[in-house]
């Protein structure tokens, strides 16, 4: 799936990275603790979260994460959206809260990260 | 749909409020931020979290939630698992991600579909 | 460390204030940006800019202030950090999954799953902690080049 579907399927806006809509997302990871996205989510994830702050930029930079999806409309402020044009990384928002945001996902096939994966190790 | 009817169909284990499991559900929630359950949560709704610390029985008790399921596999603490048995909370653990639970509940007629 | 390697090619050290939660995330991108602009492979800069943010969160979480050095030598990427804070009572217990200390207001802000020690250890080679209770914490990291498949800048 890639991200013009996700926005397109979740009618969600897109904050910045407008050109990378073609992004291929390789799996979704929904969370609000960053120590989980770094620790779980896989490289090229699509981070579904309601958590705004610049450090969720700096996490998904970190793990290689394809984008970050907000839900129940959170918007980050400015200096957040400047860092993700910065990193390259696509911020969208949908009004979907969290649940259904991943369920319609789910439904449309988007699969979720492996468990306990060790990458980056192998 | 009731909370026993879930843990049969997603073989959830059960940690506590083993006598709470009639409960219909209203809905599901996820958040790992315990401020946005309390604002936005409705009664009857199932939680999946992947906090483990005391306070979420405190959440789920304060807005009469159905249970709580913790993903990933996450073990509660055990002053949790006590305080929802104080409660009678329901407290449930499922080895998936949240992602794949919440898509299955979903598949299974669960919506989240609360107002925002 | 299993190699004494005194070859040292880039050493940079960080300052992190311990309850600065607005800059967390701020000390592992400059690690990051170091890394990249060393021509290292991306496979290594995600599991040293991993690493590096969980310590980073630690200083922040738990102590008073700290420092963060970075040692790039033709063998390996070394990360230590040194800080002044409560320190760690039982460090077995802090290695487990889902141990924390942390309190509410950490975790809100997303942070202090307890993952934070063990996701550190599964994205090294090597890691060293050692603790002085109610003084600080000494935490060393490595990744060895060496073990990587990939080409590495310094070939």
């Amino acid at each position: 799936m890639t991200l013009k579907e996700v926005k397109e399927i979740l009618n969600a806006e897109v904050i910045s990275g407008d050109h990378d809509l073609n992004k291929e997302i390789k799996c979704a990871f929904a969370a609000e603790l960053l120590s989980d996205v770094l620790a779980l989510a896989q490289e090229g994830a699509l981070l579904i979260t309601g958590f705004t702050h610049s450090q969720v930029v700096y996490a998904a930079d970190a793990a290689n994460l394809c984008a970050i999806l907000f839900v129940r409309s959170r918007w980050p402020n400015e200096a957040t959206q400047q860092l993700a044009i910065q990193k390259k990384i696509p911020l969208l928002s949908t009004s979907y809260m969290m649940f259904e945001t991943c369920g319609i996902l789910y439904e449309y096939g988007l699969k979720t990260c492996a468990l306990k994966v060790e990458d980056g190790k192998d | 749909m009731t909370v026993f009817d879930i843990i049969n169909l997603f073989g959830l284990q059960v940690k506590a409020g083993r006598d709470q499991l009639h409960q219909a559900i209203t809905g599901g929630y996820a958040s790992d931020l315990l401020s946005d359950v309390i604002a936005h949560s409705q009664k009857g709704n199932i939680w999946v979290t992947i906090q483990t610390h005391p306070n979420i029985v405190a959440v789920a008790a304060m807005k009469e939630l159905a249970g709580i399921i913790l993903t990933g596999g996450r073990e509660p603490d055990k002053e949790t698992v006590h305080k929802a048995q104080e409660e009678g909370i329901p407290l449930l653990v499922s080895p998936l991600f949240t992602f794949e639970l919440v898509g299955q509940l979903y598949e299974k007629g669960i919506s989240g579909m609360n107002p925002c | 460390m299993e190699r004494t390697d005194n070859n040292i090619l880039i050493h940079k050290t960080f300052h992190i204030e311990g309850g600065n939660f607005p800059n967390a995330g701020t000390i592992s991108d400059q690690v990051k940006k170091t890394l990249k602009e060393a021509g290292f492979p991306n496979s290594i800069i995600r599991r040293i800019a991993i690493a590096t943010f969980e310590a980073e969160m630690n200083v922040i979480c738990y102590a008073k202030q700290g420092e963060l050095s970075l040692f790039i030598t033709p063998h390996s990427l070394k990360v230590v950090v040194d800080d002044e804070g409560h320190g760690i009572l039982d460090i077995n217990l802090a290695m487990s999954e889902g141990y924390s200390t942390a309190d509410e207001k950490i975790r809100e802000l997303g942070f202090g799953a307890g993952m934070g020690l063990p996701n550190i250890k599964k994205n090294t080679d090597e890691m060293i902690l050692t603790s002085k209770f109610k003084q600080g914490t000494h935490l060393e990291f490595v990744v060895y080049l060496d073990r990587q498949e990939t080409h590495l800048p310094f070939e």
